[in-house]
């Protein structure tokens, strides 16, 4: 029945109703509550924290090394007597905005690559499954490591790598997806109406792959951040003196015997970013009638 | 059914061929050979010369790579860059370090994995379930090297139980190096645990929910008989693939767990050889990495066949 009055219904929603409907169906469960809180409160600061940051965040002032917690230092000094609370609410801007480019890059490439795969079947399709198989054997870690010690660590490098690198999975899940609705009518009849591939991609697959590729995408972002503090911690991300939180856990660490608070500050920072990013995810994909649940995490 | 396992072998073997090709081309393409980025600002004069002649760079690319991938199947490395050794004496005590770690991880694990996944799938919703799958939810969304830092501040610094990163030589026994990976291993197994656990369950409760099941209930099974008797075989055969996957996904991770802990396995060795640019290390590490991934998952399919007798006729396509 429920089919049936959408069929008839006089006025389609239009998209941005969409849009407001997943979120509010995200925000009824209290994970994808707590989920799209703490991402939209990580975005926010990510924006405004330039503006309210207290101290500089590179102003190295050796007579304040390693202060603990106080009224004046909210989150206490770092080695090299910087303010570790400045320093944690600027740390998750470069990763927030690399990575978010990263998953869009990862996601048009990896989901068109895959939708083209599934649709044109055959030979091209087995070849580059077997080179997109070959990348998945090897470990992210290795050739990102690889990648950035011979290019360098800007933004430049680091983006499309991490886009490329993320996208690999995304194509096994858009060819999945789009043999799910290779052999279902509309699309035979719009073969048989002649229309050309990239015609069909666009009006007849991409909406009904599209919540598959969205919500695969949602979930690369938070592995993506991972990747990208992970590279950060081995020193091999941002290069000082960026505020980032990898960074800033990695040179803390050494010190944590009696300079917790340094470490501690950012770990919380990070932690709770991909930890609202994966209940975002989450949500989104239950939103969309999607179980992620099962896949394994390549 | 022997062919279907021949085939998947072959594919593993294509797969390896072309992981070759890509890491041979993609030192190759990537900028500077592996003499200049090596010698860096000595990459001039006899030095430079020297290297390149050990190396062959002075040999076409394509004829390099027949000799060196010749020499691999033969399980020849060659030469790394910085310690002047054969790649195989270096690797040697660093996979064996390794396996410990990881086959330490694995066996408390995946038991782990099964009984909590069990559990959660079992009591749905209700307070075993929300406790455990939170707690999961954290394990397995914190990067590593986060956990792995809270766990050497809280038990070995805060509270001075274990110690907290391993100084122990490259060649050490098994016995001494066992205290050493506690931390690392309870690091490496969380992750791991938590995201088997995960699988498991929603595999449990998509059984539950099927028609069978309501059938064996309705026909008045004993609800423990029918969990062991139906549901977990039916709920633990599609988890046999997902688990090689999360173990072969996890080979990333242990690379900077191992970081962490100053663990002497191939993880650090890794951002060693990255560290000093001995690209031929590398090259020889993403064969091995790629052949460890291939082969789990190849195992992982053998396993899946031989358990599940629907597919032994079935022709199956992923």
């Amino acid at each position: 029945m429920e089919n049936l009055k959408n069929i008839f219904n006089e006025n389609p929603k239009s998209s941005l109703e969409k849009v407001l409907d997943i979120i509010s169906t995200m925000a009824s469960k209290p994970s994808g509550f707590i989920g799209l809180a703490i991402l939209i409160f990580h975005i926010i600061l990510a924006i405004t924290s330039p503006w309210f940051a207290p101290y500089d965040y590179k102003a190295i002032n050796p007579s304040l090394m390693l202060n603990a917690p106080s009224s004046e230092f909210w989150f206490g000094t770092d080695s090299l007597g910087r303010d570790v609370f400045t320093r944690t609410i600027l740390g998750g801007r470069t990763a927030l905005t690399i990575t978010f480019f990263g998953s869009i890059i990862a996601l048009l490439w990896g989901g068109l690559l895959g939708i083209f795969c599934g649709l044109v079947g055959g030979r091209i399709d087995d070849v580059v499954m077997r080179i997109v198989d070959a990348f998945l054997s090897i470990p992210w870690i290795l050739a990102m490591l690889l990648i950035v010690s011979l290019l360098g660590t800007t933004t430049e490098v680091l983006i499309p790598a991490l886009g490329f690198f993320y996208g690999k999975g995304i194509v096994r899940v858009a060819r999945a997806a789009t043999h799910d609705v290779i052999a279902k009518d509309f699309i035979v009849s719009a073969k048989a109406r002649g229309h050309s591939n990239i015609s069909i991609i666009w009006n007849e697959i991409l909406p009904n792959v599209r919540d598959a590729i969205l919500v695969e995408g949602a979930m690369r972002w938070s592995w993506m951040l991972l990747g990208f503090s992970s590279l950060s911690f081995l020193g091999f991300g941002v290069s000082p003196p960026t505020p980032d939180w990898g960074l800033m856990i990695s040179n803390a660490r050494g010190l944590m015997s009696f300079a917790w608070w340094a470490v501690i500050a950012p770990i919380v920072g990070l932690s709770s970013l991909i930890i609202g990013i994966n209940l975002t995810a989450d949500a989104f994909a239950k939103a969309l009638g999607i179980d992620r649940s099962t896949k394994a995490p390549v | 059914m022997f062919f279907l396992i021949f085939k998947r072998f072959i594919l593993g073997l294509v797969t390896l061929f072309i992981v070759s090709l890509i890491t041979f081309i993609g030192v190759e393409i990537l900028p500077g050979d592996a003499c200049t980025s090596y010698l860096e600002r000595e990459a001039f004069g006899e030095a430079l010369a020297a290297c390149i002649k050990r190396l062959g760079l002075d040999i076409p690319a394509h004829e390099r790579y027949i000799s060196w991938a010749y020499n691999v199947i033969q399980g020849d490395f060659g030469y790394s860059l910085s310690g002047q050794m054969q790649i195989n004496e270096v690797l040697g005590p660093r996979i064996k370090n390794s396996l410990v770690l990881a086959s330490a991880a694995i066996i408390i694990g995946i038991p782990l994995a099964l009984i909590l996944g069990i559990i959660t799938a079992l009591w749905r919703d209700k307070m075993p379930d929300i406790i455990i799958s939170t707690v999961a939810i954290f394990s397995m969304t914190i990067p590593e090297f986060i956990s792995a830092t809270l766990l050497i501040l809280i038990v070995a610094i805060w509270l001075e139980w274990l110690p907290g990163i391993v100084i122990v030589p490259t060649d050490v026994t098994f016995f001494e190096l066992l205290p050493n990976i506690i931390l690392p291993v309870i690091a490496i197994a969380m992750i791991m645990t938590a995201h088997m656990a995960r699988m498991v369950r929603s595999s449990v409760i998509q059984v539950m929910a099927s028609d069978y099941i309501q059938m064996a209930i309705l026909k008045g099974v004993p609800y423990w008989k029918m969990v062991f008797k139906h549901v977990l075989p039916n709920a633990l055969l599609p988890a046999i693939n997902v688990v090689a996957l999360t173990i072969a996904w996890l080979l990333g991770g242990v690379v900077v767990t191992e970081v962490v802990f100053n663990y002497p396995g191939l993880g650090r060795l890794v951002i060693e050889s990255i560290s000093n640019r001995d690209l031929p290390v590398v090259q020889a590490l993403g064969i091995i990495l790629a052949s460890i991934y291939v082969s789990i998952n190849f195992i992982a399919d053998l396993l899946t066949l031989m358990l599940n007798p629907r597919l032994k006729t079935l022709q199956t396509r992923k």
